[in-house]
Protein backbone atom coordinates (compact mmCIF):
# COMPACT_ATOMS: atom_id res chain seq x y z
CA UNK A 1 0.00 0.00 0.00
CA UNK A 2 1.73 3.34 -0.58
CA UNK A 3 0.57 6.57 0.10
CA UNK A 4 -2.36 8.54 -1.45
CA UNK A 5 0.37 11.49 -2.14
CA UNK A 6 2.89 9.23 -3.87
CA UNK A 7 0.20 7.69 -5.95
CA UNK A 8 -1.59 11.31 -6.83
CA UNK A 9 2.18 12.28 -7.98
CA UNK A 10 2.20 8.81 -10.20
CA UNK A 11 -0.95 9.32 -11.32
CA UNK A 12 0.17 13.35 -12.52
CA UNK A 13 3.37 11.47 -14.46
CA UNK A 14 1.02 9.18 -16.23
CA UNK A 15 -0.91 12.25 -17.45
CA UNK A 16 2.13 13.76 -18.54
CA UNK A 17 2.92 10.63 -20.71
CA UNK A 18 -0.63 10.79 -22.18
CA UNK A 19 -0.33 14.67 -22.98
CA UNK A 20 3.48 12.93 -24.80
CA UNK A 21 2.10 10.28 -26.52
CA UNK A 22 -0.90 13.39 -28.44
CA UNK A 23 2.52 15.45 -29.12
CA UNK A 24 3.85 12.76 -30.97
CA UNK A 25 1.22 12.60 -33.21
CA UNK A 26 2.68 15.68 -34.69
CA UNK A 27 4.39 13.97 -36.92
CA UNK A 28 4.25 10.20 -38.30
CA UNK A 29 7.98 9.81 -37.09
CA UNK A 30 7.07 10.84 -33.71
CA UNK A 31 4.14 9.04 -33.60
CA UNK A 32 5.27 5.48 -32.76
CA UNK A 33 7.06 6.71 -29.97
CA UNK A 34 4.63 8.80 -28.57
CA UNK A 35 2.11 5.37 -28.60
CA UNK A 36 4.56 4.01 -26.63
CA UNK A 37 4.56 7.10 -23.66
CA UNK A 38 0.71 6.12 -23.82
CA UNK A 39 1.04 2.58 -22.82
CA UNK A 40 3.64 3.41 -20.45
CA UNK A 41 1.28 6.26 -18.83
CA UNK A 42 -1.53 3.64 -18.75
CA UNK A 43 0.34 0.93 -17.49
CA UNK A 44 1.52 3.15 -14.73
CA UNK A 45 -1.71 4.16 -13.76
CA UNK A 46 -3.22 1.00 -13.40
CA UNK A 47 -0.36 -0.17 -11.77
CA UNK A 48 -0.64 2.37 -9.07
CA UNK A 49 -3.93 1.66 -8.31
CA UNK A 50 -3.20 -1.77 -7.23
CA UNK A 51 -1.02 -0.52 -4.95
CA UNK A 52 -2.84 2.00 -3.73
CA UNK A 53 -5.28 -0.25 -2.49
CA UNK A 54 -3.02 -3.00 -1.45
CA UNK A 55 -5.97 -5.21 -0.15
CA UNK A 56 -5.29 -8.26 -2.90
CA UNK A 57 -7.33 -10.98 -0.98
CA UNK A 58 -10.43 -9.97 -2.30
CA UNK A 59 -11.50 -9.87 -5.38
CA UNK A 60 -7.86 -9.41 -6.90
CA UNK A 61 -7.87 -12.73 -9.15
CA UNK A 62 -11.67 -11.68 -10.72
CA UNK A 63 -10.24 -7.87 -11.71
CA UNK A 64 -7.39 -9.86 -13.31
CA UNK A 65 -9.89 -12.40 -15.28
CA UNK A 66 -12.13 -9.18 -15.99
CA UNK A 67 -8.73 -7.28 -17.46
CA UNK A 68 -7.28 -10.13 -19.07
CA UNK A 69 -11.04 -11.29 -20.87
CA UNK A 70 -11.08 -7.31 -22.26
CA UNK A 71 -7.41 -7.54 -23.40
CA UNK A 72 -8.14 -10.79 -25.18
CA UNK A 73 -11.08 -9.07 -26.90
CA UNK A 74 -9.21 -5.79 -27.74
CA UNK A 75 -5.91 -7.11 -29.10
CA UNK A 76 -8.14 -9.60 -31.31
CA UNK A 77 -10.16 -6.40 -32.88
CA UNK A 78 -7.15 -4.14 -33.31
CA UNK A 79 -5.49 -7.14 -34.84
CA UNK A 80 -8.83 -8.59 -36.95
CA UNK A 81 -10.02 -4.82 -38.14
CA UNK A 82 -9.90 -4.05 -41.70
CA UNK A 83 -8.54 -0.41 -42.17
CA UNK A 84 -11.68 0.90 -44.57
CA UNK A 85 -13.97 -0.14 -40.66
CA UNK A 86 -12.24 2.19 -38.38
CA UNK A 87 -15.15 5.17 -37.67
CA UNK A 88 -17.38 1.74 -36.88
CA UNK A 89 -14.42 0.78 -34.67
CA UNK A 90 -13.63 4.80 -33.27
CA UNK A 91 -17.29 4.58 -33.07
CA UNK A 92 -17.97 1.31 -31.15
CA UNK A 93 -14.62 2.54 -28.97
CA UNK A 94 -16.73 5.38 -27.78
CA UNK A 95 -19.39 3.70 -26.92
CA UNK A 96 -17.06 1.40 -24.66
CA UNK A 97 -15.85 4.54 -23.16
CA UNK A 98 -19.46 5.88 -22.29
CA UNK A 99 -20.43 2.65 -20.80
CA UNK A 100 -17.84 2.43 -18.47
CA UNK A 101 -18.20 5.62 -16.94
CA UNK A 102 -22.00 4.42 -16.55
CA UNK A 103 -20.79 1.47 -14.48
CA UNK A 104 -18.50 3.37 -12.27
CA UNK A 105 -20.38 6.33 -11.74
CA UNK A 106 -23.08 3.45 -10.89
CA UNK A 107 -20.62 1.65 -8.94
CA UNK A 108 -19.66 5.02 -6.69
CA UNK A 109 -23.32 6.16 -6.10
CA UNK A 110 -24.08 2.69 -4.77
CA UNK A 111 -21.13 1.85 -2.54
CA UNK A 112 -19.63 5.44 -2.06
CA UNK A 113 -17.40 4.61 0.94
CA UNK A 114 -15.34 3.18 -1.32
CA UNK A 115 -14.30 6.13 -2.94
CA UNK A 116 -14.50 8.07 0.49
CA UNK A 117 -17.29 10.20 -0.97
CA UNK A 118 -19.84 9.52 2.03
CA UNK A 119 -22.59 7.23 2.60
CA UNK A 120 -25.22 5.86 0.45
CA UNK A 121 -27.95 8.93 0.53
CA UNK A 122 -25.61 11.04 2.01
CA UNK A 123 -22.88 11.20 -0.66
CA UNK A 124 -21.25 14.99 -0.49
CA UNK A 125 -23.14 17.62 -2.52
CA UNK A 126 -20.11 18.49 -4.80
CA UNK A 127 -19.52 14.70 -5.44
CA UNK A 128 -22.75 13.89 -6.30
CA UNK A 129 -22.76 16.72 -8.73
CA UNK A 130 -19.62 15.29 -10.63
CA UNK A 131 -20.93 11.75 -10.92
CA UNK A 132 -24.23 13.26 -12.29
CA UNK A 133 -22.18 15.28 -15.36
CA UNK A 134 -20.19 11.71 -15.44
CA UNK A 135 -22.52 9.81 -15.53
CA UNK A 136 -25.38 11.67 -17.67
CA UNK A 137 -22.43 12.64 -20.53
CA UNK A 138 -21.62 8.65 -20.34
CA UNK A 139 -24.67 7.47 -21.07
CA UNK A 140 -25.12 9.77 -23.64
CA UNK A 141 -21.63 9.00 -25.26
CA UNK A 142 -22.89 5.29 -25.18
CA UNK A 143 -25.86 5.15 -26.75
CA UNK A 144 -24.98 7.91 -29.28
CA UNK A 145 -21.89 6.09 -30.41
CA UNK A 146 -24.19 3.05 -30.72
CA UNK A 147 -26.45 4.75 -33.13
CA UNK A 148 -23.72 6.17 -35.09
CA UNK A 149 -21.80 2.49 -34.94
CA UNK A 150 -25.12 1.54 -36.40
CA UNK A 151 -25.33 3.87 -39.53
CA UNK A 152 -21.71 3.33 -40.13
CA UNK A 153 -21.73 -0.50 -40.27
CA UNK A 154 -25.20 -0.13 -42.26
CA UNK A 155 -27.34 -1.76 -40.18
CA UNK A 156 -29.28 1.27 -39.54
CA UNK A 157 -30.11 3.53 -42.74
CA UNK A 158 -27.45 6.40 -42.80
CA UNK A 159 -30.24 8.65 -44.19
CA UNK A 160 -31.76 11.28 -41.28
CA UNK A 161 -34.36 10.38 -39.08
CA UNK A 162 -36.70 13.29 -38.38
CA UNK A 163 -40.40 13.94 -37.36
CA UNK A 164 -42.24 17.06 -36.00
CA UNK A 165 -41.34 18.44 -32.85
CA UNK A 166 -37.87 16.55 -32.67
CA UNK A 167 -35.91 19.64 -31.74
CA UNK A 168 -38.65 20.54 -28.80
CA UNK A 169 -38.42 17.25 -27.80
CA UNK A 170 -34.92 17.10 -27.51
CA UNK A 171 -34.61 20.91 -26.10
CA UNK A 172 -37.03 19.28 -23.15
CA UNK A 173 -35.21 15.85 -22.25
CA UNK A 174 -31.80 17.67 -22.00
CA UNK A 175 -34.06 20.45 -19.66
CA UNK A 176 -35.13 17.72 -17.44
CA UNK A 177 -31.87 16.17 -16.98
CA UNK A 178 -30.68 19.47 -15.13
CA UNK A 179 -33.45 18.98 -13.83
CA UNK A 180 -33.64 15.41 -12.29
CA UNK A 181 -30.02 16.28 -11.66
CA UNK A 182 -30.98 19.15 -9.28
CA UNK A 183 -33.64 17.00 -7.70
CA UNK A 184 -31.37 14.02 -7.59
CA UNK A 185 -28.69 16.64 -5.55
CA UNK A 186 -31.44 17.81 -3.00
CA UNK A 187 -32.85 14.24 -2.38
CA UNK A 188 -30.44 11.66 -2.83
CA UNK A 189 -32.50 9.28 -4.32
CA UNK A 190 -31.42 6.44 -6.15
CA UNK A 191 -34.61 6.95 -8.30
CA UNK A 192 -33.69 9.43 -9.78
CA UNK A 193 -30.23 8.62 -10.53
CA UNK A 194 -31.88 5.65 -12.46
CA UNK A 195 -34.28 8.31 -14.18
CA UNK A 196 -31.22 10.19 -14.92
CA UNK A 197 -29.16 7.63 -16.64
CA UNK A 198 -32.38 6.23 -18.74
CA UNK A 199 -33.38 9.58 -19.85
CA UNK A 200 -29.04 10.43 -20.80
CA UNK A 201 -29.42 7.15 -22.70
CA UNK A 202 -32.57 8.16 -24.60
CA UNK A 203 -31.29 11.77 -25.75
CA UNK A 204 -28.41 10.13 -26.61
CA UNK A 205 -29.99 8.10 -28.72
CA UNK A 206 -32.27 11.15 -30.50
CA UNK A 207 -29.55 13.48 -30.78
CA UNK A 208 -27.84 11.48 -33.34
CA UNK A 209 -30.70 9.57 -35.34
CA UNK A 210 -31.31 12.72 -37.33
CA UNK A 211 -27.92 13.39 -38.90
CA UNK A 212 -27.04 11.93 -42.14
CA UNK A 213 -24.48 9.26 -43.26
CA UNK A 214 -21.48 11.96 -44.49
CA UNK A 215 -21.95 14.29 -41.45
CA UNK A 216 -20.17 10.98 -39.45
CA UNK A 217 -16.89 12.97 -39.27
CA UNK A 218 -18.69 15.56 -37.34
CA UNK A 219 -20.18 13.18 -35.19
CA UNK A 220 -17.35 10.91 -33.97
CA UNK A 221 -15.21 13.59 -33.25
CA UNK A 222 -18.58 14.71 -31.32
CA UNK A 223 -18.66 11.40 -29.40
CA UNK A 224 -15.21 11.57 -28.80
CA UNK A 225 -15.05 15.16 -27.16
CA UNK A 226 -18.01 13.31 -25.29
CA UNK A 227 -16.28 10.52 -24.44
CA UNK A 228 -13.61 12.69 -22.91
CA UNK A 229 -15.99 15.34 -20.95
CA UNK A 230 -17.23 11.89 -19.20
CA UNK A 231 -14.02 10.93 -17.92
CA UNK A 232 -13.30 14.05 -16.73
CA UNK A 233 -16.35 13.92 -15.23
CA UNK A 234 -15.91 10.65 -13.47
CA UNK A 235 -11.97 12.16 -12.68
CA UNK A 236 -13.58 15.13 -10.64
CA UNK A 237 -15.07 12.17 -8.95
CA UNK A 238 -12.36 9.76 -7.88
CA UNK A 239 -9.96 12.81 -7.15
CA UNK A 240 -7.92 11.58 -9.97
CA UNK A 241 -5.28 13.59 -11.70
CA UNK A 242 -4.74 11.53 -14.28
CA UNK A 243 -8.47 10.92 -15.75
CA UNK A 244 -8.94 14.98 -15.03
CA UNK A 245 -6.06 15.51 -17.34
CA UNK A 246 -7.23 12.34 -19.98
CA UNK A 247 -10.69 13.95 -20.24
CA UNK A 248 -9.46 17.68 -20.96
CA UNK A 249 -7.43 16.44 -23.28
CA UNK A 250 -9.40 14.14 -24.99
CA UNK A 251 -12.37 16.73 -24.79
CA UNK A 252 -10.55 19.41 -26.72
CA UNK A 253 -9.23 16.97 -28.73
CA UNK A 254 -12.75 15.90 -30.16
CA UNK A 255 -14.10 19.37 -30.10
CA UNK A 256 -11.19 20.65 -32.10
CA UNK A 257 -11.70 17.56 -34.63
CA UNK A 258 -15.34 18.48 -34.48
CA UNK A 259 -14.29 22.20 -35.36
CA UNK A 260 -11.98 21.24 -38.50
CA UNK A 261 -14.63 19.12 -39.72
CA UNK A 262 -17.68 21.35 -39.90
CA UNK A 263 -15.05 24.22 -41.45
CA UNK A 264 -14.17 21.45 -43.99
CA UNK A 265 -18.03 21.66 -44.94
CA UNK A 266 -18.43 25.47 -44.29
CA UNK A 267 -21.32 24.51 -41.53
CA UNK A 268 -21.49 25.49 -38.26
CA UNK A 269 -21.58 22.58 -35.56
CA UNK A 270 -25.72 23.85 -34.55
CA UNK A 271 -26.39 22.87 -38.32
CA UNK A 272 -24.40 19.77 -38.45
CA UNK A 273 -25.77 18.68 -34.73
CA UNK A 274 -29.74 19.85 -35.78
CA UNK A 275 -29.33 17.18 -38.70
CA UNK A 276 -31.67 16.13 -41.63
CA UNK A 277 -28.72 17.96 -44.02
CA UNK A 278 -29.59 16.19 -47.60
CA UNK A 279 -33.11 14.93 -46.80
CA UNK A 280 -34.91 18.36 -48.02
CA UNK A 281 -33.44 19.88 -51.41
CA UNK A 282 -33.49 17.34 -53.47
CA UNK A 283 -36.93 17.41 -55.25
CA UNK A 284 -36.12 20.95 -57.33
CA UNK A 285 -32.66 20.28 -58.24
CA UNK A 286 -32.86 17.03 -59.98
CA UNK A 287 -35.48 17.00 -62.36
CA UNK A 288 -34.64 19.71 -64.59
CA UNK A 289 -31.04 18.58 -65.20
CA UNK A 290 -31.16 15.40 -66.66
CA UNK A 291 -30.97 15.97 -70.39
CA UNK A 292 -27.47 17.41 -70.11
CA UNK A 293 -24.65 15.79 -72.07
CA UNK A 294 -22.18 13.67 -70.29
CA UNK A 295 -19.05 12.11 -72.10
CA UNK A 296 -18.27 8.50 -70.45
CA UNK A 297 -15.85 6.22 -71.34
CA UNK A 298 -13.98 3.05 -70.70
CA UNK A 299 -10.82 2.10 -68.95
CA UNK A 300 -9.06 2.38 -72.10
CA UNK A 301 -9.86 6.09 -72.54
CA UNK A 302 -8.57 6.29 -69.61
CA UNK A 303 -5.31 4.83 -69.63
CA UNK A 304 -4.54 6.51 -72.65
CA UNK A 305 -5.08 10.31 -71.01
CA UNK A 306 -3.23 8.83 -68.08
CA UNK A 307 -0.47 7.64 -70.18
CA UNK A 308 -0.14 11.12 -71.87
CA UNK A 309 0.22 13.01 -68.80
CA UNK A 310 2.89 14.20 -67.24
CA UNK A 311 1.43 14.85 -63.59
CA UNK A 312 -1.33 13.29 -62.36
CA UNK A 313 -3.36 14.01 -59.20
CA UNK A 314 -5.44 11.41 -57.47
CA UNK A 315 -8.85 12.44 -54.96
CA UNK A 316 -10.07 10.03 -53.30
CA UNK A 317 -13.11 9.72 -51.46
CA UNK A 318 -15.43 7.75 -49.68
CA UNK A 319 -16.33 5.48 -52.49
CA UNK A 320 -13.02 4.41 -52.49
CA UNK A 321 -13.61 2.82 -49.00
CA UNK A 322 -16.23 1.46 -49.62
CA UNK A 323 -15.10 -0.51 -52.62
CA UNK A 324 -11.79 -1.40 -50.97
CA UNK A 325 -10.06 0.29 -53.84
CA UNK A 326 -7.25 1.50 -52.26
CA UNK A 327 -4.28 -1.14 -53.40
CA UNK A 328 -5.62 -1.28 -56.75
CA UNK A 329 -5.44 2.57 -56.69
CA UNK A 330 -1.95 1.98 -55.75
CA UNK A 331 -0.96 -0.46 -57.94
CA UNK A 332 -2.27 1.60 -60.81
CA UNK A 333 0.08 4.57 -59.41
CA UNK A 334 2.73 2.37 -59.40
CA UNK A 335 2.74 1.56 -63.33
CA UNK A 336 1.83 5.19 -63.83
CA UNK A 337 5.65 6.24 -62.09
CA UNK A 338 7.33 3.70 -64.09
CA UNK A 339 6.33 5.63 -66.79
CA UNK A 340 7.56 8.90 -65.35
CA UNK A 341 4.26 10.53 -64.54
CA UNK A 342 4.20 12.69 -61.08
CA UNK A 343 1.60 11.05 -58.92
CA UNK A 344 0.31 13.27 -55.99
CA UNK A 345 -2.77 12.08 -53.32
CA UNK A 346 -5.17 15.45 -52.37
CA UNK A 347 -7.10 14.42 -49.68
CA UNK A 348 -10.07 17.34 -48.59
CA UNK A 349 -11.26 17.12 -44.87
CA UNK A 350 -13.72 15.29 -45.07
CA UNK A 351 -13.17 12.93 -47.34
CA UNK A 352 -14.04 9.63 -45.99
CA UNK A 353 -16.64 8.97 -42.75
CA UNK A 354 -14.17 10.17 -39.67
CA UNK A 355 -10.76 12.64 -39.72
CA UNK A 356 -8.06 11.24 -41.43
CA UNK A 357 -9.83 8.13 -42.96
CA UNK A 358 -8.57 8.16 -46.29
CA UNK A 359 -4.68 9.38 -45.03
CA UNK A 360 -5.15 5.52 -43.07
CA UNK A 361 -6.31 3.97 -45.75
CA UNK A 362 -3.67 5.09 -48.40
CA UNK A 363 -1.07 4.38 -45.56
CA UNK A 364 -2.85 0.89 -45.71
CA UNK A 365 -1.58 0.34 -49.40
CA UNK A 366 2.08 1.58 -49.48
CA UNK A 367 1.49 5.30 -50.16
CA UNK A 368 4.14 7.16 -48.50
CA UNK A 369 3.00 10.04 -46.84
CA UNK A 370 4.58 12.48 -48.26
CA UNK A 371 2.68 11.99 -51.63
CA UNK A 372 -0.19 12.72 -49.80
CA UNK A 373 -1.48 16.39 -49.61
CA UNK A 374 -4.08 18.36 -47.42
CA UNK A 375 -6.64 20.94 -49.43
CA UNK A 376 -4.41 24.04 -49.10
CA UNK A 377 -1.55 22.57 -49.83
CA UNK A 378 -2.19 20.94 -53.15
CA UNK A 379 -4.95 23.39 -54.39
CA UNK A 380 -3.14 25.41 -56.61
CA UNK A 381 -1.02 22.77 -58.60
CA UNK A 382 -4.35 21.53 -60.30
CA UNK A 383 -4.37 24.01 -62.73
CA UNK A 384 -1.08 22.82 -63.62
CA UNK A 385 -1.77 18.84 -63.43
CA UNK A 386 -3.10 17.44 -66.76
CA UNK A 387 -5.48 14.83 -65.24
CA UNK A 388 -7.29 14.77 -62.04
CA UNK A 389 -8.58 11.22 -61.06
CA UNK A 390 -11.20 11.23 -58.84
CA UNK A 391 -11.73 8.24 -57.38
CA UNK A 392 -15.37 7.90 -55.09
CA UNK A 393 -15.29 11.57 -54.16
CA UNK A 394 -18.45 13.93 -55.04
CA UNK A 395 -19.27 17.04 -53.37
CA UNK A 396 -15.96 17.59 -52.37
CA UNK A 397 -15.03 18.72 -55.97
CA UNK A 398 -18.02 20.54 -56.99
CA UNK A 399 -17.07 24.11 -58.54
CA UNK A 400 -21.20 24.56 -57.24
CA UNK A 401 -19.78 25.89 -53.72
CA UNK A 402 -17.67 28.55 -55.50
CA UNK A 403 -20.06 29.86 -57.83
CA UNK A 404 -24.15 29.30 -57.07
CA UNK A 405 -24.86 31.18 -53.63
CA UNK A 406 -28.09 29.07 -53.80
CA UNK A 407 -26.44 25.93 -53.37
CA UNK A 408 -26.86 24.24 -50.11
CA UNK A 409 -22.70 23.44 -50.28
CA UNK A 410 -22.23 27.06 -51.18
CA UNK A 411 -19.18 28.82 -49.62
CA UNK A 412 -17.57 25.09 -48.34
CA UNK A 413 -13.69 24.60 -49.14
CA UNK A 414 -13.59 22.39 -52.70
CA UNK A 415 -10.97 20.70 -54.29
CA UNK A 416 -10.25 23.06 -58.05
CA UNK A 417 -10.36 19.53 -59.55
CA UNK A 418 -12.16 21.89 -62.46
CA UNK A 419 -9.06 23.67 -63.00
CA UNK A 420 -7.55 20.35 -64.80
CA UNK A 421 -6.86 20.05 -68.14
CA UNK A 422 -8.68 16.49 -67.87
CA UNK A 423 -11.02 15.20 -65.25
CA UNK A 424 -11.75 11.34 -65.15
CA UNK A 425 -14.05 10.77 -62.65
CA UNK A 426 -14.73 7.28 -61.36
CA UNK A 427 -18.84 6.38 -60.06
CA UNK A 428 -21.13 4.23 -60.28
CA UNK A 429 -23.97 6.57 -61.48
CA UNK A 430 -24.46 10.07 -62.25
CA UNK A 431 -26.57 9.96 -58.99
CA UNK A 432 -25.76 13.28 -56.98
CA UNK A 433 -23.62 12.95 -54.08
CA UNK A 434 -24.79 12.98 -50.05
CA UNK A 435 -25.37 16.44 -50.12
CA UNK A 436 -28.45 15.61 -52.88
CA UNK A 437 -27.35 18.61 -55.59
CA UNK A 438 -25.92 18.15 -58.52
CA UNK A 439 -22.28 18.00 -59.91
CA UNK A 440 -21.59 20.25 -62.94
CA UNK A 441 -18.20 18.74 -62.81
CA UNK A 442 -19.81 15.87 -64.80
CA UNK A 443 -21.05 17.80 -67.92
CA UNK A 444 -18.00 19.88 -67.94
CA UNK A 445 -16.53 19.40 -71.63
CA UNK A 446 -12.97 18.17 -70.05
CA UNK A 447 -14.84 15.52 -67.96
CA UNK A 448 -14.47 12.04 -68.69
CA UNK A 449 -16.74 9.46 -66.48
CA UNK A 450 -15.61 6.25 -65.72
CA UNK A 451 -18.87 4.66 -64.93
CA UNK A 452 -18.19 1.31 -62.68
CA UNK A 453 -16.81 0.26 -59.37
CA UNK A 454 -14.05 1.75 -58.18
CA UNK A 455 -11.78 -1.20 -57.71
CA UNK A 456 -12.62 -2.72 -61.01
CA UNK A 457 -11.82 0.37 -62.80
CA UNK A 458 -8.82 1.15 -61.46
CA UNK A 459 -7.44 -2.31 -62.07
CA UNK A 460 -8.78 -2.47 -65.89
CA UNK A 461 -7.10 0.94 -66.15
CA UNK A 462 -3.69 -0.51 -64.70
CA UNK A 463 -3.81 -3.66 -67.28
CA UNK A 464 -4.29 -1.05 -70.33
CA UNK A 465 -1.70 1.33 -68.71
CA UNK B 1 -9.54 30.25 4.69
CA UNK B 2 -8.31 27.01 3.25
CA UNK B 3 -8.81 26.47 -0.70
CA UNK B 4 -11.02 23.77 -1.53
CA UNK B 5 -9.43 21.01 -3.12
CA UNK B 6 -12.01 21.20 -6.08
CA UNK B 7 -10.09 24.37 -6.86
CA UNK B 8 -7.03 22.21 -7.66
CA UNK B 9 -8.72 20.08 -9.69
CA UNK B 10 -10.61 22.69 -11.55
CA UNK B 11 -7.28 24.27 -11.96
CA UNK B 12 -5.40 21.26 -13.71
CA UNK B 13 -8.64 20.48 -15.84
CA UNK B 14 -8.52 23.80 -16.89
CA UNK B 15 -5.16 24.13 -17.63
CA UNK B 16 -4.72 20.43 -19.44
CA UNK B 17 -8.03 21.99 -21.56
CA UNK B 18 -5.32 24.68 -23.01
CA UNK B 19 -2.76 21.96 -23.25
CA UNK B 20 -4.80 19.88 -25.33
CA UNK B 21 -5.81 22.80 -27.44
CA UNK B 22 -2.37 23.51 -28.67
CA UNK B 23 -1.14 20.19 -28.57
CA UNK B 24 -3.84 18.64 -30.92
CA UNK B 25 -3.65 21.74 -33.39
CA UNK B 26 0.05 20.50 -33.83
CA UNK B 27 -1.60 16.84 -34.71
CA UNK B 28 -0.94 16.55 -38.62
CA UNK B 29 -4.23 16.23 -40.12
CA UNK B 30 -2.89 12.63 -42.07
CA UNK B 31 -2.68 11.85 -38.66
CA UNK B 32 -6.63 12.53 -37.45
CA UNK B 33 -7.51 9.02 -37.55
CA UNK B 34 -4.38 7.61 -35.04
CA UNK B 35 -5.30 10.80 -32.66
CA UNK B 36 -8.94 9.50 -32.25
CA UNK B 37 -7.82 5.82 -31.67
CA UNK B 38 -5.16 7.00 -28.93
CA UNK B 39 -7.56 9.39 -27.14
CA UNK B 40 -10.13 6.88 -27.34
CA UNK B 41 -7.56 4.23 -25.45
CA UNK B 42 -5.96 6.99 -23.05
CA UNK B 43 -9.52 8.25 -22.08
CA UNK B 44 -9.95 4.46 -20.95
CA UNK B 45 -8.01 5.52 -17.80
CA UNK B 46 -10.94 5.38 -15.89
CA UNK B 47 -10.12 1.65 -15.63
CA UNK B 48 -8.69 3.31 -12.55
CA UNK B 49 -12.03 3.97 -11.26
CA UNK B 50 -13.61 0.32 -11.99
CA UNK B 51 -10.73 -1.11 -10.51
CA UNK B 52 -11.42 0.76 -7.19
CA UNK B 53 -14.92 -0.16 -7.59
CA UNK B 54 -13.97 -3.92 -8.33
CA UNK B 55 -11.71 -4.01 -5.16
CA UNK B 56 -11.84 -1.62 -2.56
CA UNK B 57 -15.71 -2.56 -2.07
CA UNK B 58 -16.70 -4.19 0.93
CA UNK B 59 -14.92 -7.11 1.95
CA UNK B 60 -17.50 -9.71 2.71
CA UNK B 61 -18.96 -10.03 0.05
CA UNK B 62 -17.28 -10.41 -3.11
CA UNK B 63 -19.99 -9.76 -5.22
CA UNK B 64 -21.87 -7.06 -4.48
CA UNK B 65 -23.51 -5.28 -6.72
CA UNK B 66 -21.25 -1.88 -6.75
CA UNK B 67 -18.51 -4.42 -6.97
CA UNK B 68 -19.77 -6.15 -10.13
CA UNK B 69 -20.30 -3.04 -11.84
CA UNK B 70 -16.99 -2.76 -11.49
CA UNK B 71 -15.69 -5.82 -12.80
CA UNK B 72 -17.82 -4.91 -15.99
CA UNK B 73 -16.32 -1.27 -15.96
CA UNK B 74 -13.02 -3.13 -16.34
CA UNK B 75 -13.68 -5.69 -18.82
CA UNK B 76 -15.13 -2.78 -21.19
CA UNK B 77 -12.21 -0.49 -19.97
CA UNK B 78 -9.45 -3.13 -21.03
CA UNK B 79 -10.96 -3.61 -24.35
CA UNK B 80 -10.39 -0.70 -25.31
CA UNK B 81 -7.34 0.26 -23.45
CA UNK B 82 -6.39 -2.72 -25.62
CA UNK B 83 -7.83 -2.21 -29.18
CA UNK B 84 -6.88 1.09 -29.01
CA UNK B 85 -3.27 1.16 -28.25
CA UNK B 86 -2.79 -1.81 -30.90
CA UNK B 87 -4.65 -0.90 -33.44
CA UNK B 88 -2.74 2.59 -33.27
CA UNK B 89 -0.14 0.94 -33.31
CA UNK B 90 -0.77 -0.84 -36.57
CA UNK B 91 -1.97 2.11 -38.23
CA UNK B 92 1.43 3.85 -37.43
CA UNK B 93 3.44 1.41 -38.64
CA UNK B 94 1.67 1.57 -42.05
CA UNK B 95 2.82 5.36 -42.40
CA UNK B 96 6.33 5.11 -44.28
CA UNK B 97 8.07 7.72 -46.14
CA UNK B 98 8.67 7.57 -49.83
CA UNK B 99 11.77 5.22 -50.29
CA UNK B 100 14.94 7.41 -51.46
CA UNK B 101 16.97 5.06 -53.12
CA UNK B 102 13.82 4.57 -55.87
Amino acid sequence: MISANLSAIFYLISGVLFILALRGLSSPETSRQGNFFGILGMIIAITVTFLSIGNFSNGFVIVIIFLLIGGLIGAFIAYKIPMTAMPELVAGFHSLVGLAAVFVAIAAFLNPEAFSLGSPGNIKLGSLIEMSIGAAVGAITFSGSIIAFLKLQGIMSGSPITFKGQHLLNALILISILVLTYLLCSTQSSNLFWILLAVSFLIGFLLIIPIGGADMPVVISMLNSYSGWAAAGIGFTLENTALIITGALVGSSGAILSYIMCKGMNRSFFNVILGGFGATEQSSSSQNKEQKPVKSGNADDAAFLMKNASSVIIVPGYGMAVAQAQHALREMVDTLKKNDIKVSYAIHPVAGRMPGHMNVLLAEANVPYDEVFELEEINNDFANADVAFVIGANDVTNPVAKTDPQSPIFGMPVLDVEKCKSVLFVKRSLSPGYAGIDNDLFYKENTLMLFADAKKMTEDITKNL
Amino acid sequence: MEIDPFIFRLSIFILSIFIGYYVVWSVTPSLHTPLMSVTNAISSVIIVGAIIAGLAGNSNTIFNISSVFGFLAIGLAAINIFGGFLVTQRMLAMYKKKKKDK
